[in-house]
């Protein structure tokens, strides 16, 4: 049976398909730098989706940083050094943050570390692989970051270079963005959630009625992790620039919470609304500045922090008045009318 | 890897004894930014994420109360605790307060929100550029061995902090509420002890601790918009350690942290001691979860 919900996905995925079509048309002259946004908020959107299969069940990490990290880093230096194609290189670094994530999470699981302590001990985990990024600089270029090295005109199928076509690019992080998606949805009506949301709420009533609760957890942070590590693969692909502190670090790690909370951390599209909303202001704001004399007379260069500044505010504000996000709080209207 | 090792020249000779001792005085510093955190968490249950961006604010109020206003060094360093201390009470007044009932992780990320919006402020009132007072204290030489003064000076400063507080805590009215709701949050409103009075003076004391922490810092440290990201995550790492809460914890737990820091940066490479403290942590808190010294609950 059609329903209403089909339509409304059909005509949703119709309009993200002749998206690029649709930019040319309405900036002719500037459609590269609208795509680049919309490229940038659908790699981010599919890391944050990978975050809140996490956040979602109480267990707010902020060592996601260290996983898009090892994404973007393990890729980029088996290329680099080894001449290994990414399309070994990239389920190879998701097996490391796999493998990673795995083993922090399972003694945080296990001794039940949780909330404040979990989410400190997972920082010093990101400081941690953010320390060691830095600390082997002869391979990963220390605090100045790396680049992957370019293959011919660095559009190559081999090397998984897209960068110069960005409608190209547009298919592939589209592909990616879905499939994140997808498994958010395969996730939302598994048995593991309803096992996750009880041990979430409570763990020894959870583990009372037969749950294997460390097993539940580690499954989800598992697939949390391998999740990042490619939405960082994928950056560094694109991006064609890795630094310790655009893909990896605290600063990252914030990032990706904030974003996930404005958006709304329990519903499908809150994360790619936190993605489109933290984009699309830091743009805005770089660009309406560079416009506006009088700003940028009035800050001069430092007007670069306003959107972080604004984006702080706003931050406060929402998980003071608004804790479930945007898309959480429009839901629960919608239903309750 | 292999290569990395190769320059690891450690024995007992002078800068061994040496950066033990560079350690011990750097403990003081971290020990003090600890001790503001802890008294915090222990009171009010809250971690400040942003701790260490109220020392960063306190460090540019200096610099601004010097090099612009022309005020002099000790009562720019008065002026800068009492500003902390007001920002502190601000705190815990505007974001704080709305979110006590929320989940602890919310009460965590909020605060990480104005990390954030502290840091911005600051960049765009002080750009980016490293600052500094341009004091140089000189240093004292014992045999081969030199220690900066400034390092002495605030090792002496955060123990006679801690000294004081101590007696704070434990010979006021006012501290001794303040001990007693840290240990039973439920009961002491009952005992006619007006909590949120006592969550504001926790708070102040707090900022007015991350103020004098700023003080000390500026003597040996630049100030830039992004430093509280350099000295936050080690904070909550010492806190932590010691047991969230246990300021004595944070005490010991300040100076094992401090050590590997001064012996790992001065027998490898700065950062490689930074991450080994941060291993030896995780490693800790997997046997531990309750810190060294924490009680188990």
């Amino acid at each position: 049976m059609i329903t209403q919900k089909h339509i409304a996905w059909a005509v949703g995925l119709a309009a993200l398909l002749l998206l690029p079509l649709l930019i040319r048309m309405i900036f002719p002259g500037t459609d590269r730098y609208y795509l680049h946004l919309v490229i940038q908020i659908l790699i981010w959107a599919f890391i944050y989706t990978g975050w809140s299969m996490m956040g979602r069940f109480g267990l707010t990490s902020l060592g996601h940083g260290a996983f898009t990290g090892i994404g973007a880093y393990v890729t980029v230096m088996l290329w680099n050094f080894a001449g290994i194609t990414p399309w070994i290189g990239i389920p190879v670094a998701m097996l490391v943050a796999t493998i990673a994530g795995v083993l922090v999470g399972y003694p945080c699981f296990r001794m039940r570390i949780t909330g404040h302590y979990f989410a400190l001990l997972t920082l010093a985990f990101t400081e941690f692989i953010r320390l060691c990024i830095i600390g082997m600089r002869d391979w990963t270029g220390g605090s100045l970051g790396t680049q992957p090295a370019r293959y011919g005109d660095g559009l190559s199928l081999y090397a998984f270079q897209f960068e110069p076509n960005r409608v190209l690019a547009y298919y592939i992080v589209l592909a990616v963005w879905l499939i994140g998606l997808i498994i958010w949805v395969k996730v939302d009506r598994s048995m593991d959630r309803y096992a996750l949301d009880a041990a979430s709420q409570d763990e020894d009533a959870a583990a009372s009625v037969g749950i294997n609760v460390t097993r539940e957890k580690l499954k989800i942070t598992a697939l949390s992790s391998a999740m990042c590590a490619f939405g960082g693969a994928i950056y560094g692909q694109y991006q064609m620039y890795i630094g310790p502190d655009t893909i990896a670090g605290l600063g990252v790690s914030l990032n990706i919470v904030f974003a996930v909370i404005a958006g709304g951390i329990w519903s499908l599209f809150g994360p790619t609304f936190g993605a489109v909303f933290t984009q699309v202001l830091a743009e805005t704001l770089r660009v309406g500045l560079r416009g506006s004399e009088t700003l940028s007379k009035l800050l001069g260069q430092s007007a670069l922090a306003l959107d972080t500044f604004i984006y702080g505010l706003l931050l406060v504000l929402f998980i003071i008045y608004m804790p479930k996000g945007v898309i959480g709080t429009l839901g629960e209207r919608w239903k309750r009318r | 890897m292999l290569g990395l090792f190769s320059s690891l020249d450690c024995s007992l000779d002078v800068f061994f004894v040496e950066a033990l001792l560079n350690g011990v005085l750097l403990a003081g510093l971290l020990a003090l930014l600890a001790l503001g955190l802890n008294l915090i968490f222990g009171v009010i249950d809250v971690v400040w994420i942003c701790y260490a961006e109220l020392v960063m604010i306190g460090m540019y109020a200096i610099f601004y109360f010097v090099q612009v206003a022309g005020i002099p060094l000790p009562l720019s360093f008065l002026l800068a605790i009492g500003l902390v201390a007001c920002a502190g009470t601000i705190l815990h007044y505007l974001v704080i307060r709305p979110v006590l009932d929320q989940p602890p992780i919310n009460q965590l990320l909020v605060t990480g929100g104005v990390l954030f919006l502290l840091q911005a402020a600051a960049t765009m009132a002080f750009g980016i550029e490293f600052r500094n007072l341009g004091i140089r204290l000189g240093s004292v030489n014992i045999g081969d061995m030199s220690f900066a003064w400034s390092r002495i000076i605030t090792f002496a400063v955060a123990l006679g902090a801690m000294i004081l507080l101590w007696q704070f805590l434990t010979r006021t009215y006012i501290g001794t509420a303040i001990r007693a709701i840290s240990q039973d949050r439920q009961i002491m409103p009952l005992m006619g002890v007006d909590q949120k009075k006592i969550y504001l003076a926790t708070s102040a004391i707090g900022g007015g601790l991350a103020g004098l922490a700023a003080c000390l810092m500026v003597l040996q440290y630049d100030i830039y918009p992004q430093i509280g990201l350099q000295f936050g995550p080690l904070t909550f790492m010492i806190c932590v350690l010691g047991g969230l809460g246990n300021m004595v914890g944070g005490f010991v737990a300040a100076f094992i942290i401090a050590q590997f820091i001064t012996i790992g940066g001065s027998c490898v490479a700065t950062e490689w001691g930074y991450a080994v403290a941060f291993l030896f942590f995780m490693l800790v808190i997997f046997v531990r979860p309750q810190g060294l010294f924490g009680a188990k609950s």
